[in-house]
């Protein structure tokens, strides 16, 4: 018993000289086993929080293939190293179980959801583009006024998306003559 | 901020460490106000007057930036003397057409420029397509040389109209209209502008719930003349911040997926005032002003040349009429009540949940359930892909899923860590991220979804001879993919890369990537996507992914990330040295001129043209570049300097005015126009406005308190980034409503019980949250309350509740196309709402309460003030 009291870590921590229990006070054999899952990790992705627009840096590691943790990055000036409580649970984000990872499909009157391979879904949307397009073309509008565009298809982006993908949506929507194409931005 | 941006706040409280004092208004005392020396509560909706009070506090006192002022400012510049304020006409500028609500703006414009306003038919198409978006970087294109007089004594000079605009915005108007104590006031006051000037400089802060207003820019325009005046802008410290709410929020501006803009800020054509490239071009650039925008040109053919490669030549104006045109409003909010009227048929969601974060919730769903076919991709199963099932109207039987064609294509998405590229945060700063994995699945990024659309559409179209699909067959559509992972072959994904170096744009013939928009060519000879980013793969180099340690360089911190245009990290820094090019103090030193050198230099990347001295005087005739003088730090604007009063561009007036919001209890006690004369409205018997005076008090009664909205640190807007998390979900668990204890007891409402806020839209239910963190006001005389709700929830995800956003209608910021969703009138009820149909009778029997559907008038001003505004158009017609 008093061997079990004397090896207690307050103990330790009170008539050691570590007493702010920071150093040897709260090792045990124990301790030095076990490491950070972030130094094995098998790779860290240098990245960016993906919620508010400060922009906090992160570092992501992966281990088999799974993000493991989900870090702040001490190096950027911005948030030297933090993450708010949105930022910190971001590896939540990525790996929630409750992610769609199939497509799911709607068909009109339906009750429920059913399953639809990604391809299929590609080519059904694709046709689907091109018949409204034909359908709600305009090369005039009511005036006369040389417009070529249609007005059957619109579109409403995130701003989480990046630069690269915004750009191939506006120049894909640019010719496709799609003009009703909007952003959180606007709201 | 500390509840917003978190990370952000970290060094406002540095600041407060090393002797900042930190103001804190907001209508309730959040996290950040614990941490500010002085918390102000304001009455929402009233920024204008008290901005506006401390404008006239500064005019009044002559506590003004001087030699600031003077140099870099439009403060000596006269104003045609047609020009009226609002002061004489019960708050209406002159030239006011009261059929269209829109001004003629001519009486508006520098002495000797009246041509260049517009007629007021102009002005209503700039509000159809919410042109002053594009001033968000080229500002006014007016000529660049407008008569002075640098004594400040004219009449009719800038700085003398400001005086007599504010004059009236007394401590004493500001505590009638605001609610705040002349005291806490005079403290803001004293505070700002004794801490502006040459040694020290203030910031102002905002986030963009101040652009959920039908004055939302002219809150900010208000901002700007204040710090104008103090001599705040492009200075170190100080500056006008917007806290952007999404990680690259202000990347879909600059490379936007707006229907009025295209990258780098350039308009969307419209079919009547762009019929062909030139006229397009010279819109922009309004030849005879100073500034960059000269180029337009260079910029507008460099992004055709990206968008139409070989197909773009000279001879086919570089197919700037493959673009195609607007002819009005083609606003999120237009496009779904067209939904709702059976005029839209597809619709893409790309991470955006509208049924939970758009304004009137219940017409998003209802426009939702009238489409042919939607296409939402999302990392989750949100709200605007259930609808059908799940949503609000399936419990009051509006939509019945057996009824409802909405095809519904629910197709996940790649998430941050799943893909590469570059956001753009919220100080114009691209960082580029690493893809840490593979999707799992399905998942998909957005570049995968449109390359591969884009490739379907081009492979289905092949061969055809429509004239119409030319666009889509010419299109330079060729980005090298990595075949690899789960996406391979034939549905590989596109390098982000690769679209990246394409928006910085390089030499068509030699594939040389640019370093400066000043190498893009007005010959074809350059493709660039968006102009502003140019530099960002200067020297084939991603700069965006630079990440040297915060700790191994200067303060500046110039070689983490890269920040448009051209790497600069303040704009406009040329205002922070002296007309003579020496820093305006050692302590506030940022950029200046090298004599001994001949350039500029300093801390950051200087925002003049290099080499071009602080003497240097444009020579006669001269425009464009050659015309911005050494003196002129703000090179994109017409006249090269910092607009107090702005003759082009808004809609509502040169000058901010305090108007009420749309719905108020109060009516205005500074003019007899009550909000906004150039709101956009759309009267529509689905888009009930709450009754506000001159309307009947007992109408008015009906709803008689404000609410406002705002975010939790937990969750993230319309929630589908965080209501599916177990952490978040946790740590705010419910959708509730905070009341002062007064409010509680007047409306006999329990701490942790039920309640229930209504509006002329919609009820919506949560627990009651008591606290003092709300106090109710004095406003004109009497006490006003005010509540607060989060808006997050929604039916689906680990936590659900009420959506906030149902409880708005729909107005619009006439300049941008803004809705204003801050504030509103309400009554709170004690208890649950009711469910099913009942739901609906319960918000009828309060629109017919309050006659909500009646359609008060807008136009609220003195008939006679009304008819003298007019006539003012109409001489300039005549003349
Ligand atoms: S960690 Fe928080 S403060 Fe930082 S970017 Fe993310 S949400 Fe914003």
């Amino acid at each position: 018993m008093a061997r079990e009291w004397l090896g207690w870590p307050v103990l330790r921590q009170l008539t050691g000289r570590d007493f702010l229990g920071r150093g040897p006070a709260v090792r045990s054999a124990n301790t030095d086993e076990i490491s950070a899952r972030t130094e094995t990790a098998d790779r860290v992705a240098r990245s960016v929080c993906p919620y508010c627009a400060v922009g906090c840096g992160q570092k992501v590691y992966v281990k088999g293939e799974q993000v493991i943790q989900i870090e702040g990055d001490p190096d950027s000036p911005i948030s030297r190293g933090r993450l708010c409580p949105k930022g910190s649970a971001s590896k939540n984000l990525v790996t929630s179980p409750l992610r769609q990872t199939k497509v799911r499909y709607r068909r009109a009157y339906g009750t429920e959801w059913e399953d639809l391979d990604l391809e299929t879904a590609m080519n059904m949307i694709a046709d689907r583009v091109v018949s409204t397009r034909a359908e709600t073309w305009q090369d005039v509008d009511e005036h006369g006024r040389r417009v070529r565009r249609t007005l059957g298809i619109a579109g409403l982006g995130g701003a989480t998306l990046d630069n690269e993908e915004n750009f191939l949506i506006k120049k894909l929507f640019t010719a496709m003559g799609a003009v009703q194409i909007e952003n959180q931005a606007r709201i | 901020m500390a509840e917003a941006h978190p990370v952000g706040f970290q060094w406002v409280m540095e600041a407060k460490k090393r002797g900042a004092k930190v103001i804190h208004v907001d209508p309730r005392f959040t996290r950040t106000s614990a941490m500010a020396h002085t918390h102000v509560p304001i009455r929402v909706g009233t920024d204008i007057a008290f901005l506006g009070g401390i404008v006239n506090y500064v005019l009044s006192g002559e506590l003004d930036f001087r030699e600031y002022l003077l140099a870099y400012t439009n403060a000596a510049t006269i104003v045609s003397e047609d020009y009226v304020d609002a002061e004489e006409f019960d708050g209406l500028f002159s030239g006011f057409d009261p059929d269209t609500r829109t001004y003629d703006t001519r009486s508006w414009q520098y002495a000797q420029q009246e041509h260049t306003g517009n007629s007021e038919a102009g002005t209503h198409q700039q509000r159809e397509t919410a042109s002053s978006m594009q001033h968000e970087t080229h500002g006014a294109q007016m000529p660049g040389f407008p008569p002075r007089d640098e004594t400040l004594q004219h009449p009719n000079c800038v700085y003398q109209i400001l005086k007599r605009h504010f004059a009236r915005y007394t401590p004493e108007m500001v505590e009638r209209i605001c609610g705040v104590s002349q005291e806490a006031f005079l403290e803001v006051c004293h505070a700002w502008t004794e801490n502006s000037g040459r040694d020290r400089t203030t910031a102002l802060v905002y986030s963009v719930g101040w652009t959920q207003h039908s004055v939302g820019v002219q809150y900010i325009r208000t901002g700007a003349i204040l710090q104008l005046l103090l001599g705040n802008m492009g200075r170190p410290g100080g500056g006008i911040m917007a806290l952007r709410g999404h990680a690259s929020i202000q990347g879909s501006t600059d490379i936007p997926t707006l229907y009025n803009l295209l990258p780098g800020y350039l308009p969307m054509p419209h079919a009547t005032d762009h019929p062909d490239l030139q006229s397009w071009v010279d819109k922009v650039r309004q030849p005879g002003a100073k500034g960059f925008w000269s180029n337009a040109d260079a910029f507008a053919i460099s992004l055709l040349k990206s968008y139409w490669g070989d197909a773009a030549t000279a001879e086919n104006d570089y197919c700037f009429d493959y673009i195609p045109k607007l002819t009005g409003d083609h606003g999120t909010y237009r496009t779904v009540l067209d939904m709702i009227d059976g005029k839209v048929k597809g619709y893409f969601l790309l991470g955006q949940n509208p049924a939970v974060g758009s304004a009137h919730g219940r017409a998003q769903r209802l426009g939702m359930a009238n489409l042919d076919w939607l296409v939402v991709r999302d990392l989750f199963e949100i709200e605007s892909a259930s609808f059908w099932k799940n949503s609000p109207e399936v419990e009051t039987g509006e939509i019945v899923p057996e009824e409802c064609a909405t095809e519904v294509f629910l197709l996940p998405a790649a998430s941050h860590v799943e893909k590469e590229g570059t956001f753009t945060q919220t100080q114009r700063m691209l960082q580029w991220r690493e893809k840490a994995l593979d999707p799992r699945g399905d998942c998909r990024s957005e570049l995968w979804f449109f390359y591969h659309l884009g490739r379907l559409l081009r492979e289905r179209l092949a061969g055809s001879t429509e004239e119409r699909d030319r666009p889509l067959l010419d299109l330079a559509w060729d980005y090298p993919v990595h075949d690899s992972g789960p996406a391979s072959g034939e549905w590989a994904e596109p390098s982000a890369e690769a679209v990246l170096m394409e928006i910085n744009g390089y030499e068509v013939a030699t594939r040389r990537p640019l370093s400066s928009f000043n190498e893009m060519k007005a010959d074809g000879s350059t493709v660039g996507g968006c102009w502003i980013y140019t530099g960002v793969f200067a020297d084939g180099v991603n700069q965006a992914a630079r990440r040297k340690p915060g700790s191994e360089q200067s303060w500046v911190a110039p070689e983490w990330g890269w920040a448009w245009p051209a790497n600069r990290r303040i704009l406009y820094n040329r205002a922070s040295a002296d007309p003579d090019g020496k820093p305006w103090s050692e302590r506030k030193a940022y950029v200046w001129w090298d004599e001994e050198a001949g350039q500029w230099t300093g801390h950051d990347v200087p925002d003049f043209e290099k080499t071009k001295p602080p003497s240097y005087r444009a020579p006669e005739g001269a425009e464009g570049v050659k015309a911005i003088e050494g003196v002129d730090p703000f090179i994109m604007q017409g006249d090269g300097k910092g607009a107090l009063y702005v003759p082009q561009g808004l809609i509502d007036g040169p000058l901010p005015t305090h108007y009420e919001p749309v719905e108020s209890p109060f009516r205005n006690a500074l003019y007899g126009q009550q909000a906004n004369p150039t709101r956009k409205q759309y009267s529509r018997d689905d888009n009930p406005l709450n009754p506000s005076p001159p309307s009947s008090e007992e109408a008015v009664a009906v709803f008689p308190y404000i609410f406002t909205t705002s975010r939790l640190t937990e969750h993230h807007t319309a929630g589908g980034m965080s209501r599916y998390l177990q952490y978040l979900s946790e740590l705010q668990p419910e959708m509730f409503v905070e009341v002062s204890p007064e409010l509680a007891a007047e409306r006999g409402l329990v701490n942790g019980g039920w309640c229930h806020v209504v509006t002329a839209r919609s009820a919506v239910e949560g627990r009651v949250l008591v606290t003092d963190r709300l106090r109710p006001l004095r406003v004109e005389g009497r006490v006003v309350h005010q509540v607060w709700l989060p808006y997050h929830w929604g039916t689906g995800g680990m936590v659900t509740g009420d959506s906030t956003n149902d409880l708005f209608g729909i107005t619009l910021d006439p300049n941008v196309l803004i809705q204003e969703s801050k504030v509103g009138t309400c009554d709170v009820r004690p208890g649950r709402r009711p469910t099913g149909p009942a739901l609906r009778e319960y918000v009828e029997g309060y629109v017919e309460r309050a006659q909500a559907n009646d359609g008060a008038p807008v136009v609220t001003a003195d008939a006679d003030a009304v008819r003298a505004s007019q006539a003012v158009a109409d001489r300039g017609e005549q003349a």
